[in-house]
């Protein structure tokens, strides 16, 4: 499924390959070291997904080109749902204006959202931004972090 | 109204303690970069208390509350705008900006379409801005100390002026970076803790309505000073002690004046008993009874004014100049887009008090309804509702305070990023001189602009300058972040087009005065068309001119994008 393997690189399935020096080595035993030779690993981290991106070969602007799609999605979904969320009530209130004259808490309703549950509510869409984003640059990093596999 | 004794010290206090924070900072700052970017060492929970420190001015602290109190319930859109448009931000400019490295707007127009003009032409946007959102901060100011103090109006404009071309002059961004941070607290505290003691006594008066339908009524004994003569329409026999002119006649007395239309001069002064009817004045241009609860009332243009201003602070809060300069001093992406969250939590916070003063001031303080100066309600307010004593005098100097680091605060981060602009675009080539002597004219001009124009509304010049911005750099932001094709003449031709209509806009309605009808509408509401038209206009001229996209575009959106951990 990866276009980015190389197939001629056998350093490629060390557990060793410097990427992957953070992994604990506790869980390493003896029987499953493997020799690395360095050359070999210098060429197999040459064609990987990394120098891809840098020398923004094909493979590199197609990985970025999915990176930025994938967060201009994520800004655009969560844009709709405020224009639907905040920008559709002042259609609302002229399309139904007794909506407008419900009373909640002893306040009436526009007072009630645009007073005061617009701040949450942007505050939360914001919080989920954050999240989500961040998760789809862990999975790009992951992604081109990775040793080949 | 009567002046808090407070009022004067609380505010050289909060002057002082600026200057002071401004000269620690000054100790600190050795080198040009600690000049202008704090050398990016700022704390992230520093820098978000900063950056709602540097944003919420004198349109947030003063004019919400005096635009709520007048119109009701349509202008917490205001508010509401101004928050958002932290969200747009976070969503389409924190982290790929922050991750450009531009300091500026004309920085970002170089690195990403690398061309020359186009930031000159950037660089006039910004500093045209600036100067707009500058001059209501000065007139606030000038407003402040004339109502808390009585001191004249052009003496409030120009201590700010001063005090914020010296501290900027001199210390530069890491001094007010913890100016900032500490006048966002000051200013939270100046609103909160006011309004705790307006609540509880609104509820020990067994919440009197904020809106009756037969109109409002004076709480208590009221004196109103008639500042330009008008004509006042009182709905039953009132008796009211005038001292002045009622229909062309000199009075000096208390006298039962019939229901209908009367006839004042200014400098007259009118003394309301308690329970009178607040009379209906000409040209205070109040919405009255339900139409002030409800929203799409008089006064608000209905759904397209509506949908214009939503879209102007929506947008326009990425293209204001003193925010994006604040990103740089994030240290990476990722921390731009974290601090931006917590930005959203404290403005958010903030703005849940102006609207509760606004509608305390429709209760407490409807003489300003009569008078026309909204804009005075949260500094009034303590001392009308909680009278003349101690408690109403010191929370009115807190009030008075608050503002003053309002304004101080705003205006310092305006003048620093027109005076990184004019320094290092204009006049000189950047060093930390020019940085001062771009700090002394980025100062002064705004200041003879809000001397001579001390009529303009607040929260009109602020909205207009919101609208500039979202015509002009939000799509260029927006844009030159996501899109690939855009080039350096797409982005001139679209910036001049949809930002050139907003000023033409801006400038006719500042100079020639609002219009009635749609002419009116569209001039005074210009983002519901001059965003889409710059959007549209720079989508196509760019299409027009695809071989002039840059060459190394993959370079630069590889750097915008990727994400901060992976160093290639």
């Amino acid at each position: 499924m990866d276009p980015l393997t190389p197939t001629d690189s056998p350093a490629t399935d060390s557990p060793a390959f410097d990427s992957q020096a953070t992994d604990s080595p506790a869980t390493d035993s003896p029987a499953t070291r493997v020799r690395v030779v360095l050359g070999e690993a210098a060429r197999a981290r040459k064609a990987g997904p990394r120098a891809e991106l840098a020398e923004q070969s094909q493979v590199g602007e197609a990985l970025l080109r999915g990176l930025i799609r994938a967060q201009l999605g994520l800004a655009l979904r969560l844009a709709a749902v405020v224009a639907v969320g905040l920008g559709g009530l002042p259609l609302l209130f002229a399309v139904a204006p007794s909506v407008a004259g419900v009373r909640t808490f002893g306040i009436s309703l526009p007072w009630l959202l645009l007073g005061l549950a617009a701040y949450p509510f942007l505050f939360t869409v914001g919080f989920a931004y954050v999240r989500l984003a961040e998760r789809t640059e862990a999975d790009f990093t992951d992604l081109v972090e990775r040793p080949e596999s | 109204m009567p002046h808090s004794p407070y009022a004067l010290p609380a505010i050289v206090v909060v002057i002082l303690a600026t200057l002071a924070i401004g000269a620690y900072g000054l100790r600190l700052a050795r080198t040009t970069s600690d000049f202008l970017v704090a050398s990016r060492a700022v704390s992230p929970s520093w820098n978000a208390a900063a950056i709602s420190g540097e944003y919420l001015s004198a349109a947030s602290f003063l004019g919400v509350a005096g635009l709520v109190l007048k119109n009701g319930v349509d202008m917490l859109w205001y508010p509401v705008g101004f928050a958002a448009g932290y969200l747009a931000l976070l969503l389409f400019v924190a982290a790929p900006l922050r991750r450009s490295g531009a300091f500026t707007l004309p920085d970002f127009c170089q690195l990403r379409l690398r061309s020359r003009r186009l930031r000159k032409l950037a660089a006039g946007f910004v500093v045209f801005i600036g100067w707009l959102y500058l001059v209501p901060q000065m007139q606030g100011a000038g407003l402040t100390l004339q109502t808390v103090a009585g001191g004249p109006y052009g003496l409030g404009a120009l201590v700010v002026a001063a005090v914020v071309t010296g501290n900027v002059a001199l210390g530069g961004m890491r001094a007010i970076t913890f100016v900032q941070a500490f006048q966002y607290w000051l200013k939270l505290t100046a609103l909160a803790v006011p309004v705790i003691f307006l609540l509880l006594h609104w509820q020990a008066d067994g919440r009197p309505a904020m809106v009756t339908p037969e109109g409002q009524t004076f709480v208590s004994a009221t004196s109103v000073e008639v500042d330009h003569a008008a004509t006042l329409t009182l709905v039953e026999p009132t008796v009211i002690t005038v001292r002045g002119t009622l229909d062309r006649s000199p009075v000096d007395d208390t006298v039962l004046v019939p229901a209908g239309a009367h006839e004042v001069t200014a400098g007259t002064s009118l003394g309301f008993p308690a329970g009178a009817r607040v009379p209906d004045v000409s040209g205070a241009n109040a919405a009255g009874g339900l139409h002030w609860l409800l929203p799409g009332g008089q006064g608000s243009g209905g759904l397209f004014a509506a949908y214009s201003l939503i879209l102007a602070t929506f947008l326009g809060t990425m293209g204001l100049p003193h925010v994006l300069v604040r990103f740089y001093t994030n240290p990476d992406g990722a921390s731009a887009r974290r601090s931006t969250l917590v930005v959203l939590g404290l403005v958010g916070l903030f703005y849940l008090f102006p609207t509760m003063y606004g509608a305390l001031g429709r209760v407490y303080a409807p003489q300003l309804l009569m008078t026309g100066d909204t804009d005075a309600v949260v500094l009034v307010l303590p001392g009308a509702a909680l009278g003349g004593g101690i408690a109403g005098q010191l929370l009115g100097a807190l009030v008075a305070a608050g503002a003053f680091a309002a304004f101080l605060s705003t205006s310092s981060g305006l003048l620093t990023s027109v005076a990184g602009v004019l320094s290092t675009d204009v006049v000189g080539r950047g060093s930390v001189r020019d940085f001062r002597i771009a700090a002394a004219v980025g100062g002064i001009v705004p200041l003879i602009l809000a001397l001579r124009i001390a009529e303009l509304d607040v929260s009109l010049v602020v909205g207009l300058a919101f609208a500039v911005a979202a015509s002009s750099f939000c799509p260029l932001l927006v844009l030159g972040i996501w899109w690939r094709g855009l080039t350096g003449v797409g982005a001139a031709v679209g910036v001049m087009t949809g930002g050139g209509a907003a000023v033409s806009a801006v400038l006719i309605t500042v100079f020639g005065g609002p219009r009635p009808g749609w002419t009116g509408a569209l001039l005074s509401h210009p983002a519901a068309w001059t965003v889409p038209l710059a959007f549209a206009v720079m989508v196509g001229v760019s299409l027009a001119t695809r071989h002039r996209v840059p060459a190394d575009v993959g370079q630069t959106m590889l750097r915008l994008h990727t994400p901060d951990g992976l160093r290639l």
